[in-house]
């Protein structure tokens, strides 16, 4: 039950940059452990249905009532750029905003931008500020802050994760007061949604050292919420802000409870206490269906930006071969994992893109659970049961490894445990070891000294994935730790980061979706679908590919069910 | 007297280096750094960021530099800052959630204390009675259980079934202070499960050091002489016997001191209480260095005044060790 947070703190990173203001909760914070669930979390009850907009009455919007989020973890840090925990970035997301933000459909659009445009040669943005838009204390927000913004992120004496996308900035410049132009030293595709970075308010920060700013538990930002009031570890209050550009939010009071265990927190849902929570698979399956709960809370499924894979180390002799790696992944059965282990709250994933994405290629080599396909290549590959133990072998070696996982994360441990029957069903011994994060991490991937790991990452809106998969990532903390080499991947890899032009972009990660398909360094296992469950009094919540946090300005409660009155 | 404690607390000098010493360089042997959290197994992040974090606290010396720099610090009273992301001062955030930690802990070994001593006292005189038998049961049933599990059992009858008691926190949430009564009354609901569980655990230990030390006082002589000497039970039992056998109670006491600041993590998160023990499981988590220290130092001090404590007033309070 007390897992430590750093169950699987990849998710974390869920390249906050543009998540601010799109959908999903990927709710991890340092905090994060047994979010581990809720990150599967959903919405209803046939399997593989959309969630759809939900218009069952039409009663109009109203102003007012509050709404009582719930988390596990507390915020760190209010000025975005210093925290990397997903409570701080939830309510960071309410706060502030970007030049850019991805829509419901996850196309990039402007936030604080207006327009944007990009030079032919793909070197120069210039955006185009809204007029009009004001910080939270009333001073007017200008491409000023901007500046101030990217100077910041840059400076070396700033503690913050999030430098990289801009330091490839060769030269920043505000033309007016609303129009900031930014050059690239080469095309750099990921550059623009970078701009999703939450704009931090030169007037209050300039010149001070940000790490020590007042800010940091007091923010100023431009967003559709005001910040009202912080008690540690207990509630975050915000309230909404009503000369917020795109018009003052419906719900006038929203309050992030923090309540460590996932248990209490279930207990207050169904004491109608919170409004909102990340469900796991067997609550959303066999605890939320009575009518009480029912007729109180909605619920909704989707999928979740993220994937669960078993990836091979490539440097070890067992897995160099392709066919071995083919073998595993039609030795396993996916579908049985996701029925067993999410009790079918989730997909088969192919590769390393969600579902229903543009960047997304349905159409590539599947592994269908398939054991005499997979005792076929591995008999091509060299390995026989010589002996007839049921185990192969090949020159006098039996075929036999170790999955790796991390430790306070059981839908992974629970994976591998599938995985080793149908594997023991192939003739491979499978053993499986669970190791505390940290030691997981400097023991073993750091020096390679691993054979399989089932881990997750995070999906990103922008299809780049230059640090996972190319070969020059291999070095001792970068995250290509299964040593993958394909110069054909390695040149889509850097094409498909060097345009802005999506249709080439696309041609691109299709053709690494292939052949990451074919040659299977990792088996790529499933993508877990989010489950939240929302107070039935809020109206508006329209599921999207992105999610439904998008557009939770437009939320509202009818008057006559409006629960908190007295603001 | 005097010379006694001048040395006792001389005494204490090296021996809280002595703690602080040990307690940094083993936390430091933990694999992971406070800068995980950020960096792992983050895309965005280049080995360039890392050495950047790595270097704004100060994890790029070698280790006995880092330690000296703390103990300057620390000799100054200073605690430093949080290596977490909202790199506040150590003394604030401990001092924000000390209060309630404190709370709990006195309500509940106050509890323990006026629960434990009768139940003690009462199997002991009448050792073997059912009531005897009864009451070792319980408290060892109290002791067994585990009490996540029985939080929320109650939370569920008491909360959501009966709605008698607030599930969580400790204060409710739209609460605008109305009157104070009104304030007393809230805080004292939520406290209710929280004391009363953390108590439960603890009357099992408490009640049976009672009965034992109870039973070997009714055997000695003077009791003897007491009830010779035509006293009655009561004032044989409650004058006599009791007071004798509550002196090793001193030492508990004493020993509790460094408990009291001392939140326990399974508690607080279940009850979602801000409180010294979910700050101590966090930074640990996080390698959260100052914070880790700040809190060792605090219940190394308080354990070493404690123990001196409970030796003055186990002098002051038994003739005997005061001759010796």
């Amino acid at each position: 039950m007390f897992d430590c947070g750093l169950a699987n703190p990849e998710m974390r990173h869920a390249r906050y940059q543009m998540n601010f203001r799109s959908a999903f909760r990927l709710s991890f914070s340092l905090s994060l452990l047994i979010l581990t669930l809720m990150i599967f979390s959903g919405c209803s009850k046939k399997k593989g249905e959309e969630a759809k907009p939900v218009s069952y009455d039409s009663k109009p919007p109203a102003y007012g009532d509050t709404f009582v989020d719930s988390s596990i973890g507390d915020a760190s840090n209010l000025i975005p750029i210093l925290s990397s925990d997903s409570a701080s970035h939830d309510i960071a997301s309410l706060l502030y905003n970007g030049l850019v933000k991805y829509d419901k459909d996850l196309t990039i659009s402007g936030d604080l931008a207006e327009s944007w445009q990009i030079s032919p040669d793909g070197l120069v943005i210039t955006f185009k500020l809204r007029k009009g838009v004001a910080w939270h204390d009333g001073k007017p927000f200008t491409a000023n802050d901007c500046l101030f913004t990217y100077q910041v992120i840059v400076d070396p004496r700033t503690p913050t994760a999030y430098a990289e996308d801009f330091k490839q900035i060769k030269k920043i410049k505000v033309v007016d007061d609303y129009t900031l132009e930014v050059c690239y030293g080469k095309p750099f595709a990921p550059a623009l949604a970078s701009w999703g970075m939450a704009m931090l308010p030169r007037h209050l920060l300039e010149g001070k050292d940000i790490t020590k700013s007042p800010l940091s538990r007091n923010p100023v930002g431009t967003g559709p919420y005001r910040f009202k009031e912080w008690v540690t570890g207990q509630k975050i209050v915000l309230e909404a802000n009503p000369s917020y550009f795109e018009g003052c939010p419906y719900i006038g009071r929203y309050i992030y409870r923090i309540i460590p265990d996932s248990a209490t927190l279930f207990l207050e849902l169904k004491s109608a206490n919170i409004d909102r929570m990340g469900l796991t698979p067997i609550q959303f399956m066999r605890q939320t269906g009575s009518r009480e709960i029912q007729s109180t809370f909605r619920k909704y499924r989707y999928l979740s930006f993220s994937y669960t894979y078993l990836g091979f180390n490539l440097k070890s002799p067992l897995f160099m071969d392709k066919r071995i790696r083919q073998a595993i992944s039609c030795a396993i059965d996916r579908q049985e994992i996701i029925d067993g282990v999410l009790l079918g709250l989730g997909r088969i994933a192919t590769g390393p893109y969600k579902p229903g994405t543009w960047q997304y290629n349905p159409n590539v080599r599947k592994y269908p659970y398939d054991p005499a396909k997979a005792r076929e290549l591995l008999a091509e590959a060299g390995w026989r049961d010589s002996n007839g133990d049921g185990i192969l072998e090949k020159d006098g070696k039996i075929f036999q490894f170790t999955i790796l996982t991390n430790q306070g994360n059981d839908v992974r441990s629970k994976s591998a445990e599938i995985i080793q029957r149908r594997l023991k069903e192939a003739g491979v011994d499978v053993k499986i070891r669970i190791v505390e994060w940290a030691t997981f991490i400097k023991e073993f991937i750091n020096n390679r000294k691993f054979e399989a790991v089932i881990l997750g990452w995070t999906i990103p809106q922008d299809p780049d994935l230059y640090d996972i998969w190319h070969s020059s990532k291999t070095k001792p903390d970068e995250l290509n730790f299964i040593s993958y080499k394909n110069i054909e991947v390695d040149a889509l890899l850097e094409k498909g980061r060097g345009t802005f032009n999506q249709d080439e972009r696309k041609r691109c990660y299709d053709r690494i979706q292939e052949i990451l398909a074919e040659e299977q360094p990792y088996a790529f296992l499933f993508v877990p679908e989010a489950l939240p469950i929302i107070h039935a009094r809020f109206r508006g919540i329209e599921p999207a590919p992105a999610g439904i946090n998008y557009n939770f300005i437009k939320w509202y409660v009818p008057t006559d069910e409006q629960k908190y009155r007295d603001r | 007297m005097f010379a006694y404690l001048a040395k006792r607390l001389i005494l204490m000098l090296p021996l809280f280096f002595g703690i602080t010493l040990i307690s940094f360089f083993v936390i430091h042997l933990a694999p992971g750094s406070p800068t995980d959290l950020q960096t792992q197994m983050n895309p965005k992040v280049s080995t360039e960021a890392i050495q950047r974090l790595r270097a704004f606290y100060g994890l790029d010396k070698p280790l006995h530099v880092q330690y000296l720099i703390w103990l300057k610090k620390l000799i100054k009273l200073d605690f430093g800052n949080s290596f977490s992301p909202d790199n506040r001062k150590v003394i604030e955030k401990i001092a924000e959630r000390i209060p309630v930690t404190i709370m709990i802990n006195v309500l509940s070994l106050f509890l323990i204390l006026i629960v434990a001593v009768p139940i003690g006292v009462l199997s002991a005189t009448h050792q073997n009675s059912f009531f005897d038998k009864f009451t070792t049961v319980f408290v060892f049933v109290g002791f067994a259980v585990p009490t996540f599990w029985l939080a929320l059992l109650l939370m569920i009858l008491f909360g959501v079934q009966l709605g008698w008691l607030p599930i969580s926190g400790i204060k409710s949430l739209g609460y605008e202070p109305s009157s104070l009564f009104m304030i007393i009354l809230d805080r004292t609901k939520h406290f209710i499960l929280p004391v009363l569980l953390s108590a439960f655990g603890g009357l099992a230990g408490f009640s049976r050091y009672v009965r034992s030390n109870m039973l070997e006082v009714i055997r000695q002589d003077y009791i003897k002489t007491a009830r010779a000497k035509g006293l009655s039970e009561r004032t044989v039992v409650y004058h006599h016997a009791l007071r004798n056998a509550l002196l090793p109670v001193i030492t508990i006491l004493g020993l509790s001191v460094p408990g009291l600041i001392g939140g326990s993590v399974i508690f607080e998160t279940i009850f979602a209480i801000p409180g010294m023990g979910q700050l101590f499981y966090w930074s640990v988590m996080s390698r959260d260095y100052p914070v880790i220290m700040g809190i060792l130092v605090i219940g190394a001090f308080l354990t070493l005044i404690g123990n001196l404590l409970a030796d003055l007033s186990y002098s002051l309070a038994d003739p005997r060790i005061r001759n010796t």
